[in-house]
């Protein structure tokens, strides 16, 4: 039987990706082939309107955050607070419980969801004492042999002249830092919005997932718009310039794989999207655990180092 | 809620009126080209320190005829397909051209009064000293060629941010230039890092900050993100220094502001520190 006209496509899609350096390192994991059934599904390319659509699907105001599946997955949850130095970031939640009954620690942003929480939490923007709580609980992560989950969900770091002026540029370098040290499995998800150092300071893991409807950026798009188009209006068009959904990121080899949302995201029913993601967090671990330490910190690395297009 | 962008920062918007570049801002001295070459591009009147190329800032560090460069070909490949108002191979080529360089970084093999050393050096005059793929593969090659050759690795940075015509791309160079410096570490070498003006958004969110030795040059602005983005945000009127290295140093986020007419010397004197080998 001939192949269908849609399966060329993919096929040429997938040939296109074979031919970029990015992919050197996933090969070395076995990701091609993860790649190719995650493809499979996928079918089309996202059009610019897609890419919109998760856009604003990233940011609805009733998506589920962080806590919300902290609740719904982790027993015994306790919750740590403070960097034990300067203060306690809201913006950014650390602690620790089981997960099917695997104790984890579990960093991540949390948005507020009233006009009071959000002013509190900062819309999910972390200060330097949030990095620096987070860093505290990976430690004791490596500490015990815990693995890390992080739940990415923030616009980006806060851009204040506190925060200027406690090091956030360096705390976020530190951050990561700390993650391409550990030892232990560590698994990061994008829940909503990925922006920019922000939320890359959290993210330096084994795998990393992104849920359907989340988005992954080096730049909010109307951040986008305004430096090149000058006219933040333009970020529907910034959007589909640079690609932040996360199709187009699994095709860059930027994640790992794409955690399934319910009909209509994650918003339409949360316990569903809860539990989906549960499921993905434990195959994942799953796969990681009965990994070496060193082993794992060396391929982590070197995933990392392989990410880029050049010649 | 507020718009932000963190990740890059540009030029102020509204256009400055036009100034010939050998104008100094600060005190409005102004010098013919060799004047300025000889004093490595710091004024005489008033201590200004002029944005200096990557090239031109190699050759006042290392000892004559030292220089070895790596890499000098890699360039930046376009993987979105990123079109703005023009496509990006087009300000890609547009920058080779006028700098004279593949990307916004030169790497290279050199020895700085005697002791050897690798140099990773930004030139803020491609595209804004951005980030993209070649800037993080090239620096990641200079971490390993420093570590295989066991010498210390200095860093020169001078950067708007990650380069966002490579999307997420772009940001990962974060993590990558991360892991770079991390196995540097593990080699047992030291990273001396130089931030001159600018030095913002990704870079000094990523490697900059992660040297032993954080160094800044005089009046250089040194912030995650950048003031007009802070104020737009805080609505708060910033002071005059506000994420310059003199505010850094105060606030404990470095360890020294060295002028550039001192900076090959306390360089020497870094390396013999660490024991670079001769």
């Amino acid at each position: 039987m001939p192949p269908s006209e849609h399966e060329l496509r993919l096929r040429d899609r997938l040939s296109r990706l074979r031919s970029v350096s990015l992919l050197g390192g996933a090969k070395l994991s076995g990701e091609l082939q993860r790649l190719q059934r995650q493809l499979d599904r996928i079918g089309e390319e996202p059009t610019g309107d897609d890419i919109w659509r998760s856009v604003e699907l990233a940011r609805h105001p009733d998506r589920p955050y962080t806590l919300d599946y902290v609740e719904a997955l982790l027993d015994d949850w306790f919750e740590l607070h403070g960097d034990h130095r300067r203060g306690d970031d809201a913006a950014m939640i650390a602690g620790l419980g089981k997960l099917h009954g695997r104790t984890v620690v579990l960093v991540g942003q949390q948005k507020g969801r009233d006009i009071h929480q959000r002013s509190e939490r900062r819309f999910g923007m972390s200060n330097p004492e949030g990095y620096a709580k987070a860093m505290r609980a990976m430690k004791i992560a490596e500490t015990h042999g815990f693995p890390v989950i992080s739940l990415v969900d923030t616009p980006g770091a806060y851009p204040g002249v506190d925060a200027e002026q406690h090091g956030q540029g360096g705390a976020i370098a530190e951050s990561q830092a700390v993650m391409a040290r550990l030892t232990v499995p560590t698994v990061a998800c994008v829940i909503g919005e990925g922006g920019s150092g922000g939320a890359i300071a959290i993210a330096l893991a084994d795998r990393v997932l992104m849920q359907e409807n989340a988005i992954y950026s080096v730049i909010s798009p109307e951040g986008c718009a305004m430096i090149l188009w000058r006219d933040a209006s333009q970020a529907k068009k910034a959007a589909a310039a640079f690609k932040p959904d996360a199709v187009h990121c699994l095709e860059l080899g930027v994640i790992d794989a794409i955690v399934p949302e319910p009909k209509g995201g994650a918003q339409t029913d949360p316990q569903a999207a809860a539990q989906l993601l549960g499921e993905s967090l434990r195959e994942t671990l799953e796969d990681l655990v009965d990994v070496p330490g060193d082993e794992l910190r060396r391929r982590r690395r070197a995933k990392f180092r392989s990410l880029g297009v050049f010649a | 809620m507020a718009k932000i962008d963190v990740s890059i920062e540009t030029e102020d918007k509204p256009a400055p009126p036009p100034k010939h570049p050998n104008t100094c801002p600060g005190c409005h001295s102004h010098y013919r080209d060799d004047e300025l070459e000889r004093a490595q591009w710091v004024c005489a009147q008033c201590g200004h320190h002029f944005p200096m190329r990557a090239r031109a800032r190699i050759a006042s560090l290392v000892d004559d005829g030292t220089f070895y460069e790596e890499a000098a070909d890699l360039h930046s490949e376009d993987p979105l397909g990123f079109f703005d108002l023009r496509p990006y191979t087009e300000r890609l080529a547009e920058a080779e051209m006028s700098t004279g360089l593949a990307d916004a970084i030169v790497i290279g093999q050199g020895s700085i009064e005697g002791r050897g050393c690798e140099l990773a050096v930004m030139d803020f005059a491609f595209m804004g000293g951005s980030m993209g793929s070649a800037v993080g593969e090239k620096f990641s090659r200079a971490c390993d060629s420093a570590a295989e050759r066991g010498v210390p690795l200095v860093t020169v940075t001078s950067s708007g941010g990650a380069r966002m015509q490579e999307g997420i791309l772009a940001l990962m160079q974060l993590p990558k230039t991360v892991c770079a410096v991390e196995d540097l570490h593990d080699a047992g070498q030291a990273m001396l890092s130089v931030m001159a003006h600018p030095t913002t958004g990704g870079v000094l969110a990523s490697f900059a900050t992660l040297g032993d030795v954080l160094l800044a040059e005089p009046g250089a602005l040194m912030s995650f993100a950048g003031p007009r983005v802070v104020q737009e945000l805080t609505r708060e009127k910033l002071s005059e220094d506000f994420g310059r290295a003199e505010q850094n140093l105060r606030f404990g986020q470095i360890d020294a502001i060295v002028p550039r007419p001192e900076l090959r010397a306390t360089l020497g004197r870094l390396l013999r520190i660490f024991n670079a080998p001769v």
